[in-house]
């Protein structure tokens, strides 16, 4: 039987193999190893959460530590990268994302298209996604959909260990740049993962479930939510199909009309705010490319269009949960059945 | 004299700890022989009949529909004789009592395969039983030991029993020199050496039979009998489009019209199977294994070697599905050997009649 890792681990693992096999990888970010100018404690953080604990002992002059600059530090990854060398920086939490988006969004996503293919920018730009730590509005938010929105930038969010460790590969040995989006509520996931290096390809979704009545679509840790309502409505006869997109950019759109086109049926869920979102896309997109299809009408289930609550009981309400999404799934099965 | 007996969730490989049943093929009060499927049982990984390993009437129906159940819990109770009402209580109360403190320590110590570097690469292989000739087996293209799951517990029964992991495979090494027949019987012999094993019965699925048909010829005197289940090496034609479709799948889509040709019976190609063999497909090296065996097993439809010529030295059983859509099973004709050709299965022959294989291979291994 594989052995079992923690999501965390399977990212630890994922960067400690990828760095090993090939020396232009490096890592920078805010307290990566012990935190900027704390000497004798070099390997006192390895991350906020300890992610990148252990590392900086292994390959001596790789795990750098940066001021707390974001414009600063992600700008000389960009730059690194695009002089040969695979910078993984780390973007401590994705909420930061204001103080170092020019380098993103003008920089490293424009560089292959503005110099005809000549230029490549291969960057992991590492980063916490994600409410439910109790860490208010500026530290909690699900920004996936600001990044898919960039034409030139690939963005990934892992739901489980195994996929964590082969999408951060294909991540580190991908060309483009890479926002890889960690969720901090699944860092201390177990699942089996195997010792060995794989990837898991970019723009091809996870079947979790196969079913005929209803597809819900998903990302991240809504994944486990989606399959513990599934699992509840398959003891009420209703039998969902649930894809785990993996990616965002590239988006697997073929998967999800394949199974719409089978069901008939589509929830979108997605924890980030709805206006412009994945949940919002996916959904034009059924409804332009499937539409002969769909027996009901389209449900998501998001977050609302507020910035995510401090109060522990606000900040539950505000993440979508089973049973809201069990709701959206009778709520289409209930029109679908009076419109037949 | 008549006897109760209990039928309890099996174990299908390293990792099944639970079943979920899925629909009773026999109802209470049905005679039932040895070997008949009693009920379909799903796991995480596989679906499958639960077959009878006594004859009797099926008297009590304890598992539910929908129910999942740990490995080693309860299923029926099957009476062969006479038995009342509250005989047959008692014994689902007794079993009931003492199954869950029994269910808890088995897990913690239940065997586990082992892996070693072994003639030089990292080689895993998984022992059951002690005693006798030991039988290896030895699994096809693509496959790893837990193509063995519904046998080699059973086949354990009278015998130290080797499933192997060939190089490029399971969780053996990955990376091959040639990859060719020499390279995989090489190691299953540095295998042999590495546990002492002086002589063996080998038993090889598809390509696996031709890995075990090539180490005969390689070391006769290592070899105490032969068994070739839809095996590579006796007979020209091939399926070269399920080679450059397994080899080519990326996905899903991909694999899925691959694996389908594997089995007579659709339904064992299930989600969990696809997903894990893409994982297999995914690791590193894995690629580049494929493409070399698979160069050196066909050119096109054509079989590369011809290993009929091996049979006459030993032993040799030849086993085969009907409905065989990887390698003809015309092929188990006109084999010096003992033959038999099983009806309404597909290549996986031993997942698909797996209690028809296991009394076969048992029966001819005592033989010799």
């Amino acid at each position: 039987m594989a052995r079992k890792i923690s999501y965390q681990q399977a990212i630890n693992e994922a960067l400690a193999q990828e760095m090993r096999r090939d020396s232009t990888v490096f890592i920078i970010g805010e307290d990566v190893a012990g935190g900027a100018g704390a000497p004798g404690e070099q390997d006192a953080w390895g991350g906020v959460l300890g992610v990148t604990k252990g590392l900086y002992h292994q390959f001596p002059g790789r795990v750098l530590d940066a001021p707390l600059s974001e414009i600063g530090y992600v700008g000389a990854a960009v730059g690194a990268a695009t002089q040969g060398l695979r910078p993984v920086c780390e973007l401590m939490f994705v909420d930061f994302a204001g103080c170092c988006l020019d380098q993103i969004l003008n920089q490293a996503a424009k560089f292959r298209y503005m110099f005809g293919g000549k230029a490549v920018t291969p960057l992991v730009m590492r980063t916490m996604v994600g409410a439910g730590l109790r860490a208010a509005a500026q530290h909690s938010q699900m920004l996936t959909s600001l990044w898919t929105h960039i034409p030139g930038l690939k963005v990934v969010c892992p739901s489980s260990p195994y996929d964590a460790k082969g999408l951060l590969i294909q991540a580190i040995r991908d060309n483009d740049p890479v926002i890889f989006c960690e969720h901090k509520l699944l860092y201390s996931m177990q699942g089996e993962v195997p010792e060995e290096l794989y990837t898991v390809p970019f723009g091809e979704a996870n079947y979790l479930r196969d079913g005929d009545d209803i597809t819900l679509v998903t990302y991240g840790r809504m994944v486990h939510l989606a399959m513990e309502a599934a699992n509840n409505l398959a003891r009420q006869g209703i039998d969902c199909e649930v894809l785990d997109l993996r990616t965002t950019s590239p988006l697997d759109e073929d998967s999800i009309l394949e199974s719409v086109e089978k069901t008939g049926r589509l929830v979108v869920i997605d924890e980030a705010n709805p206006r412009c979102s994945l949940a919002t896309d996916i959904s034009a997109l059924v409804a332009q490319k499937a539409f002969a299809a769909l027996k009901g009408p389209i449900e998501m289930v998001t977050a609302p269009h507020t910035p995510v609550p401090f109060s522990d009981a606000l900040e539950d309400l505000y993440i979508p949960d089973a049973a809201k999404i069990e709701a959206a799934v009778r709520k289409v099965m209930d029109a679908s059945r009076s419109a037949a | 004299m008549s006897q109760i007996h209990t039928l309890t969730m099996p174990k299908w490989g390293l990792s099944m700890t639970e079943g979920r049943v899925d629909a009773w093929l026999k109802q209470e009060g049905e005679q039932i022989n040895k070997g008949d499927e009693v009920l379909d049982v799903e796991t995480d990984k596989i679906s499958s009949s639960v077959e009878a390993p006594f004859s009797g009437v099926l008297r009590r129906q304890v598992a539910q529909p929908d129910e999942t159940l740990a490995v080693g819990a309860l299923l029926a109770v099957l009476v062969d004789g006479e038995a009342d009402e509250a005989e047959i209580d008692a014994v689902v109360e007794r079993f009931q009592a003492e199954f869950v403190a029994s269910a808890a320590s088995e897990q913690a110590q239940g065997p586990a395969p082992q892996k070693a570097e072994v003639g030089g690469r990292l080689l895993r292989w998984f022992e059951l039983g002690e005693g006798g000739t030991p039988l290896v087996l030895v699994h096809g293209f693509g496959g790893d030991l837990n193509n063995w799951l519904f046998n080699h517990p059973a086949l354990a029964a009278e015998r130290r029993v080797i499933a192997l992991d060939l190089p490029g495979h399971g969780e053996s090494a990955k990376t091959l020199e040639h990859g060719d027949l020499d390279e995989l019987s090489g190691a299953v012999l540095a295998l042999l050496d590495h546990l002492d094993i002086t002589r063996a019965h080998l038993a090889g699925h598809s390509m696996g039979g031709a890995v075990c048909l090539n180490l005969a010829r390689l070391a006769p005197q290592r070899v105490a009998s032969l068994s070739l289940i839809a095996s590579v090496g006796l007979g020209r034609e091939i399926n070269g489009d399920y080679l450059r479709g397994f080899v080519e799948a990326a996905n899903r889509n991909g694999l899925k019209p691959a694996m389908s040709q594997l089995f007579a019976d659709q339904g064992m190609v299930t989600r969990q199977m696809l997903e894990d063999m893409l994982k297999f497909k995914r690791l590193e090296g894995v690629d580049a294994a494929l493409r070399l065996l698979a160069a050196a097993i066909a050119d096109g439809d054509q079989q590369r070697h011809d290993l009929r010529g091996v049979i006459a030295q030993q032993p040799t059983l030849v086993l085969w599905g009907s409905e065989d859509a990887i390698i003809p099973a015309s092929h188990a004709q006109g084999v010096e050997a003992e033959a038999v050709v099983l009806p309404g299965v597909g290549h996986m022959v031993q997942m698909e009649a797996a209690e028809q294989i296991n009394q076969l291979l048992q029966d001819f291994v005592r033989k010799h």
